[in-house]
């Protein structure tokens, strides 16, 4: 892991922090993307696009529908702004099967524009184990060594890639979305509109991540701060 | 006396007691409609809203429900039961008495449903959860009367307009339903009148003999009260001389942090060892239910008590308040005064404590419209929309319902009778499909119109998910806090989830008189350990504030316009000359704006007198409306009295600033931003039914799959603005926090008529502000950089910076 101040791109939709995981330099994006520049690779996380439909068909709450279109507009902005070659979801992009399946038409085309001319791979997550039916690659692992992608990360695993707990973090109180990064892995913020966060003091992940671990918090200008303190 | 039952007139001259006239003439009126009963605590009024009750029951004729009793608080039905169940025993009577609240095991609410008692104790949820039933009709057949308690208090809040509308569904399905309401003193008998009974039905009032006059005073402290804050530390000497002297006492506070701090002090100066206990909402529920039967005990000298007191239960021989700080309102005073001396023919006596040198001229001006009877309240306002969609789906739940039905019920209720049919269509609409400008999921909508018309749930499991989310009553997101290792054991209290957030290992604050240390979050549990410090770090979290009512701050303008002040302390009066030889006095029709540097900063301070929750608010428009022209605030305070800004340029004409038009285009921008905003909008949507509160199958690994309110909110204004809730959402928060209600009425009260002083420093009013706690910084790029600065002093002290270089 190799992060400094000095390399703080500037503020504003794709400023970012550039660290190094397993000797690849990377830059969590301060809008809860990772940009890998060298490879042109796009990685975000936890999309849950369709969650207001599961919740009304499940619970018969009705939610504001706006969020998968929100949660897209923001990748398509993040696309247009990057143009990278190859986009990674990193699981859990719908929020179940049935919710991929009932993706409005008007979405499901957006998402589909989005997707022309790119490598599109979609990692499996808990929510969405059957690959999506809007064309792309769907596997449970993507190896790009030094790296690896996967849904929920591995204790043991090295440049290792992941989302699922959807981690935040806070300063003065403030709690935002964050990356996890120490030696060993990055965990992603989740990106969709509709997700919450999970304190990154919590067990789970404070077992997981090194000591000397950094919570980057997602914002205008992403910052960083020790993890554990 | 002919029309009582033997056994009951046997029973009050057993005793050698006759029923008070009040009690007689509610026996009198028992086939009235509806009776607004307006009686002093301590008046039998209890016994005189169930007398008629007890009457028709002597018999032993009636099967069923009979009376149904609400209440806002579990702990008065209970204790009511108790008071009730024992004459009626002694009488002989052949009733059955039962109460249903949250509290009662399912077991017992399973039988209650199937064979009602003759008289039902409940309160406003438990009843809307009763009539959210398919056999609600069964249960409520033969009821004939309902006592509403508290009426005053219910009326003020959601809760009062859930209950009407419950009473509305009940109406229907009993129409020879009559209505008995139980009120302290209010400002406005006519208006309670009117939201208790039915739309358009008569509510005859009965007004009890309120007894003599009550005894009220300023406690005398040898020591001056601080020029601000709330502690009124100087006070505790006065304070347990008066204990020693009295049998009981409460001593009301305004804010349970403020509650908690004298109580700490108030326990460090006993040094008689008085037993003194402390009893607020975010204690415990078992801690308070042991300072409640140590106080029916008489145990107790002495209960350091907020709001939580506030309501009638029977204290027994409560022979003094003490209101510590300025009361902000003279209803609520007087109605506190009402809790000492249940003896019917006694003054209630009291003693109030200003807190800070201001307090001190509020205090007198709340002592004189004590004295002169002049009770302040404002109008209450329309029935609020999002209880409406809750009442709604309980009826749902019921069984399908007709609109037109509905719509006619509801409006017989008195705060509901004037809503246009369209704003109960876009209710109904909301709670059908959540209403939405975008139509995608309307295959899976919650309710369905069947080809009748009539409406009905599209999954009927969904009427377990409505009911345990039923209710109005909005903890706001708060923490159970635990001595660690004491897992199941029971819990200190609990604290707000924001102020838990600021807390780090090795803070202290207090909670139930005592001083803990914060150790850190587990799940979701403040885990804390025991301190023996004698000061806590951290002493407050937030409670209610008050604001000051318009009509007691008129008051105090006209005493500050006084040529001299022989009424109040030395001290006061001193400080007062002074400001009118250094700057002036704020004057009546006109609106006192100071300008003073004040090392290194340039203070702007406006006196509008529009109480707190006014002036925040224009604490809040002037700063973003300076920050715009350049003039670079950085903070502001705001008390009830004044806004204090500070900033780094001088304002030089403070007209251009404080324009009627500005500041409303000001706060449609500001407003929708803001934090007020996202609380309020929470509250609409959680009761409005768009968000649970509770789910079947709840207790989730982590937190990460719910997500923040404010996100919805985020979301409804990017892309459906004018949606139900977000409408809602606004009219609440500008009534309720934000009070722009009161900057219009001060900008309406002082007109163009403004007096600017520049002055070369501080002015002797302006200058307790600055010690005011509550400073807002202004947000912007400063919070950026200060939380960037933050990050960077973790990473030094961690450590890392240099590693990661």
């Amino acid at each position: 892991m190799r992060a400094s101040a000095e390399n703080m791109r500037q503020p504003g939709l794709t400023s970012g922090f550039e660290f190094t995981l397993s000797g690849t330099e990377l830059c969590a994006l301060g809008a809860g993307a990772l940009w890998w520049a060298k490879q042109k690779t796009l990685v975000v996380s936890d999309l849950h696009l369709g969650k207001s439909e599961r919740l009304s068909r499940r619970n018969g709450l009705s939610l504001p529908p706006y969020e998968t279109r929100d949660t897209l507009d923001r990748l398509h902005a993040l696309i247009t702004d990057l143009r990278p070659r190859c986009v990674i979801c990193l699981g859990d992009t719908f929020d179940d099967d049935l919710a991929a399946r009932n993706l409005p038409a008007t979405d499901k085309s957006c998402l589909q524009e989005m997707m022309h001319g790119l490598r599109w791979i979609w990692i499996q997550g808990n929510h969405d184990p059957a690959p999506p039916f809007v064309g792309g690659e769907a596997m449970a692992v993507f190896h790009a060594p030094p790296l690896t992608f996967r849904h929920i990360a591995l204790p043991e695993a090295i440049g290792e890639v992941s989302g699922h707990y959807h981690p935040k973090a806070s300063l003065r109180g403030q709690y935002r979305p964050a990356f996890l990064l120490d030696r060993n892995r990055l965990i992603l913020p989740a990106f969709g509109t509709y997700t919450g966060g999970l304190r990154c003091t919590d067990p789970v992940l404070a077992t997981l991540m090194e000591q000397d671990a950094l919570a980057i918090l997602t914002g205008a200008t992403p910052l960083r701060r020790p993890m554990h303190r | 006396m002919e029309s009582l039952p033997p056994q009951i007139l046997r029973w009050f001259s057993d005793r050698g007691w006759s029923p008070h006239p009040h009690q007689m003439e509610m026996l009198a009126r028992r086939n009235a409609p509806a009776t607004l009963l307006i009686a002093p605590t301590g008046g039998g009024k209890t016994m005189a809203g169930f007398l008629p009750t007890l009457a028709e029951l002597a018999e032993g004729a009636h099967e069923g429900l009979h009376t149904l009793y609400v209440s806002p608080l579990k702990a008065l039905a209970a204790d009511i039961k108790r008071n009730l169940a024992q004459p009626v025993a002694e009488m002989g009577l052949p009733i059955r008495i039962e109460d249903r609240t949250g509290d009662t095991s399912a077991t017992r609410k399973r039988r209650q449903r199937a064979d009602p008692p003759h008289i039902l104790l409940t309160t406003p949820e438990s009843l809307a959860l009763l009539i959210s039933y398919e056999n609600a009709d069964h249960i409520f057949r033969g009821l004939q009367r309902v006592i509403v308690d508290e009426v005053h208090a219910l009326a003020e809040s959601k809760r009062g307009d859930q209950l009407m509308l419950a009473l509305s569904r009940l109406q229907a399905l009993c129409p020879r339903l009559r209505r008995i309401g139980l009120s302290a003193t209010v400002d406005d008998p006519d208006a309670l009148a009117r939201r208790l009974a039915p739309h358009p039905d008569p509510c005859p009032i009965l007004q009890a003999d309120p007894g003599p006059p009550p005894d009220i005073s300023m406690l005398d402290t040898s020591a001056a009260p601080p020029w601000a804050g709330g502690g009124a530390a100087h006070a505790i000497p006065a304070v347990l001389d008066q204990l020693r002297q009295h049998k009981t006492t409460l001593i009301f506070h305004n804010t349970r942090a403020q509650a908690e701090i004298f109580f700490h002090n108030l326990w460090l100066a006993n040094e008689d060892a008085l037993p003194i206990a402390i009893h607020h909402g975010s204690l415990d529920r078992l801690q308070r239910e042991r300072v409640e039967a140590a106080m029916v005990r008489g145990e107790l000298r002495a209960v350091v008590c907020t709001g939580s007191l506030d309501l009638g239960i029977d204290w027994g021989d409560v022979d003094l308040v003490i209101q510590i700080g300025a009361p902000k309102n003279v209803k609520r005073l007087v109605q506190r005064i009402g809790r000492a001396n249940h003896r019917y023919n006694a003054p209630s006596k009291a003693l109030l404590v200003p807190a800070n040198r201001f307090e001190v001229v509020e205090c007198l001006a709340a002592l004189e419209a004590a004295r002169d009877g002049a009770l302040d309240g404002d109008p209450l306002p329309p029935g609020p929309r999002d209880v409406l969609c809750q009442h709604i789906l309980i009826t749902a739940c019921a069984g399908p319902f007709s609109p037109d039905a509905l719509y006619g019920e509801i409006t017989t209720a008195g705060a509901y009778c004037d809503l246009p049919r369209a704003e109960f269509d876009a209710c109904l609409e909301f709670c059908a499909t959540g209403g939405y400008a975008l139509r995608v999921y309307d295959q899976w909508q919650r309710l369905l119109q069947r080809p009748d018309g009539c409406w009905q749930l599209r999954d009927p499991r969904a009427a377990t998910r409505i009911r345990m989310n039923l209710g109005t009553i909005q903890d706001t997101d708060t923490l159970k806090v635990r001595l660690k290792r004491s897992r199941g054991g029971k819990p200190l209290g609990e604290i707000e989830e924001g102020f838990a957030a600021t807390l780090s290992p090795g803070d202290t604050f207090l909670i139930g008189g005592r001083i803990v240390r914060f150790e850190g979050l587990r799940e979701m549990t403040v885990e804390v350990t025991r301190n023996a410090a004698r000061k806590p770090k951290i002493a407050t979290f937030t409670g209610t504030k008050f604001a000051t009512s318009t009509q007691l701050s008129a008051r105090i303008l006209t005493i500050l316009n006084q040529q001299s002040w022989p009424e109040l302390p030395a001290h006061t009066a001193d400080w007062l000359r002074l400001q009118t030889q250094v700057s002036q006095m704020p004057r009546p029709g006109r609106l006192l704006v100071e300008s003073f540097p004040h090392e290194g900063r340039d203070y702007t301070c406006v006196y509008g007198f529009a109480g707190r929750n006014a002036q925040q608010t224009l604490g809040l428009l002037l700063t973003k409306r300076m920050e715009d022209l350049g003039l670079a605030p950085l903070g502001f305070v705001a008390t009830d009295y004044a806004t204090l800004i500070w900033g780094m340029e001088p304002t030089t004409d403070p007209k251009a600033l404080l324009s009627l038009t500005t500041l409303r285009t000001g706060l449609d921008g500001w407003l929708a931003e803001n934090a007020v905003m996202k609380r309020a909008f929470r509250t609409v949507a959680t009761i409005a039914g768009l968000i649970e509160r509770n789910s079947p199958g709840q207790r989730k690994s982590g937190r990460q799959a719910s997500f923040s309110s404010d996100i919805l909110y985020d979301t409804l204004r990017k892309y459906d603005p004018d949606h139900l809730l977000l409408r809602i959402t606004r009219e609440e928060a500008l009534r309720g926090l934000v009070d722009f209600a009161r900057i219009e009425e001060m900008m309406a009260r002082v007109g163009d008529r403004l007096d600017h002083c520049r002055l070369d420093k501080i002015s002797p009013l302006a200058a307790p502000l600055l010690l005011e706690v509550g400073k807002v910084p202004i947000k912007g790029t400063g919070i950026e950089r200060l939380m960037a600065r933050e990050a960077e002093t973790l990473m030094q002290a961690a450590g890392l910076a240099s590693l990661t270089e």
